[in-house]
């Protein structure tokens, strides 16, 4: 009972996956070329991977005005991850700034 | 040669460029996503490869053909992966462009445009009304469900409910159908009267719009109909679970919005997907000074003019009334920023007036409430970025001194976290005014998208369009 993608030989949309390898607070992750890193998470079955002031927190709104999401990736922090397209090799924290 | 400056890619984005070129113009393209499309015709990653895309999509051919022609023009600069996040305004001039070009949220890339006129097209963001249990995870907007299965084929849960209010719960439900997700129900808050009232009245007004009700139509009785029920005058009033939604309690809404004790009703889900509407994106609107129609909107005249010279809004910041409308604004706003006759394109501006009627109809079959305050408790979250509960909100409300606007955001912190007010501002703002209290303009973000420091106090690359 989590998120997942639609898979590729049932898509009806016709894709042709390249898959895509990320670090995920030093874990590997993996995804598809063109995924956002939400997408990646989401894809992977992560519903969440913040600590908001409530509670945990991954995607609300989907495209950039909620700021939910935010990752650091790379070392650069507050990168929405419902925006940012993941890169092979890309590391992301989930953990926020000490 | 008119230099114009659309910000924003989607139907009324594309439509003013296409416009302003047919117009003589040279026409530069702005917009942060990686394809043109906007909310509406929302492509998929070019890296996907997909053969069928068309399959996904309304119109597609028509867009397909309207982007290609855009894109390719000779008099066109089409810059993706480009997010604006300031507009400096000038005297009798159209502001100057800020934007930072690359990935998103990336350092660097800073540049600037200097249009002689500007189109903005930003669109709009879902809003939701905040209930108990809504910062859990697992629970979307109706329109993050959407971007995710149209936009990159993730599906948000196996069993997910749509609820709030509005048409567009009908093409979310569709899509997390399509992906090969359950729909338990599609909940409604608005009862089948007020439905009936906005949609049935001044039938002749839907005529021109007459694609979007055919597309409404084609979800409500096609296999939607047979798998998930649409339920009216009900709403999803608590999401509960640990650590992530395991279930939803709805209740039975009288026609304001406020629950009916009594009627409650269980119902196991792995994932939320609510909208109450849109909120349009109105940054980079205030940022340029132009005018606001009561506040919600960008003011515009028969031209599509706001009250900043040389400055156009065309799209959902200007009223929410679907694609095709805000395709027929654009292109009215595009033909004039870019120097065409108005006088040529009266069809089309007979056109745009009929989407506006359109618009009006929406809100008025699809109206929010007043008694929505009745589902929320003393805990409940208002602020998602702060953690502000609804108690906090009340205490600093009740001191009258203390209730004006600022005073309020800074004594409850209700709008100060990084989504600066875009999702908590309607709520505290509606619940504020109604204790009496006063209410700023919760638009006014000066900086529209991040930026790091280093860029702020780097120069930009001054561009200049051919
Ligand atoms: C998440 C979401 C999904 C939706 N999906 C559907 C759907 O499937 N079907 C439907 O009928 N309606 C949908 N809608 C409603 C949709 O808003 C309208 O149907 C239509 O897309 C509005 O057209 P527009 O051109 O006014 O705005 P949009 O289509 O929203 O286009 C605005 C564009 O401006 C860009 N932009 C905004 N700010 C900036 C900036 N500062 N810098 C650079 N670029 C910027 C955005 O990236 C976007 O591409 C959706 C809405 C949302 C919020
Ligand atoms: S989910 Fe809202 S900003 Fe990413």
């Amino acid at each position: 009972m989590s998120p997942r993608m639609v898979p590729a030989a049932a898509d009806r949309a016709g894709r042709t996956d390249r898959p895509l390898a990320i670090t995920v607070d030093g874990a590997p992750v993996s995804g598809i070329e063109g995924q956002s890193i939400a997408g990646v998470l989401l894809g992977a079955g992560r519903l969440s991977w913040r600590r908001g002031p409530s509670g945990p927190r991954g995607v609300f709104c989907g495209i950039g005005a909620c700021f939910d999401c935010l990752v650091t990736v790379n070392g650069e922090p507050d990168v929405r991850a419902c925006r940012r397209t993941a890169r092979e090799g890309d590391a992301v924290l989930t953990r926020e700034r000490e | 040669m008119t230099r114009v400056v659309v910000i924003g890619a989607g139907p009324a984005g594309l439509a003013a460029a296409e416009h302003a070129l047919r117009a003589g113009a040279t026409v530069t393209v702005l917009d942060e996503a990686e394809r043109p499309g906007g909310q509406y015709h929302r492509m998929l990653p070019r890296a996907y490869a997909a053969r069928s895309q068309h399959r996904l999509q309304h119109g597609w051919r028509a867009f397909d053909r309207r982007q290609r022609r855009v894109r390719e023009h000779p008099r066109c600069t089409f810059s993706a992966r480009t997010s604006v996040w300031a507009l400096e305004p000038r005297a009798d001039l159209p502001p100057l462009v800020h934007l930072l070009r690359g990935a998103a949220d990336a350092a660097g890339g800073r540049a600037v445009l200097d249009p002689d006129a500007l189109v903005l097209a930003t669109g709009a963001h879902d809003r939701v009304l905040p209930f108990p249990g809504w910062d859990l995870p697992g629970v979307f907007t109706a329109g993050a469900a959407q971007a995710l299965a149209k936009g990159e084929r993730v599906l948000v849960g196996e069993r997910a409910v749509v609820c709030g209010t509005g048409p567009f719960l009908l093409p979310v439900a569709a899509s997390l159908l399509e992906a090969g997700g359950r729909v338990p129900a599609v909940l409604e808050a608005n009862p089948a009267a007020t439905l009936l009232r906005g949609w049935a009245a001044r039938g002749w007004e839907l005529v021109p719009q007459a694609g979007k009700a055919i597309e409404l139509a084609g979800y409500a009785t096609g296999q939607l109909r047979h798998r998930t029920p649409y339920r009216t005058g009900r709403a999803v009033v608590e999401a509960r679970g640990d650590g992530r939604v395991e279930e939803v309690v709805s209740a039975r809404l009288r026609p304001d919005w406020s629950p009916v004790p009594g009627t409650e009703q269980v119902l196991p889900v792995d994932a939320v997907c609510v909208g109450h509407g849109f909120s349009p994106r109105l940054e980079l609107p205030v940022a340029a000074g132009c005018a606001l129609d009561r506040g919600e909107f960008v003011l515009v005249d028969g031209d599509q003019r706001t009250s900043v010279a040389g400055v156009y809004a065309a799209g959902e910041i200007t009223g929410v009334a679907g694609a095709p409308a805000a395709a027929t604004e654009g292109a009215v706003a595009g033909w004039v920023a870019g120097g065409g006759d108005p006088a040529g394109i009266t069809r089309l501006r007979r056109r745009r007036d009929r989407g506006r009627a359109f618009a009006a109809r929406l809100a008025r079959a699809h109206p929010t409430g007043s008694g929505w305050p009745g589902w929320l408790r003393p805990d409940t979250v208002l602020c998602r970025c702060e953690g502000t509960d609804y108690r906090t909100l009340r205490r600093a409300l009740e001191r009258p001194a203390r209730s004006g606007a600022r005073a309020v955001r800074l004594g409850t912190r209700a709008g100060l976290g990084p989504c600066q007010g875009r999702i908590c501002g309607p709520t505290v703002a509606e619940l504020t005014a109604r204790s009496g209290g006063e209410v700023c303009t919760v638009h006014h973000r000066p900086i529209a998208q991040p930026i790091r420091l280093a860029d702020l106090a780097g120069t930009p690359e001054k561009e200049r369009d051919r």
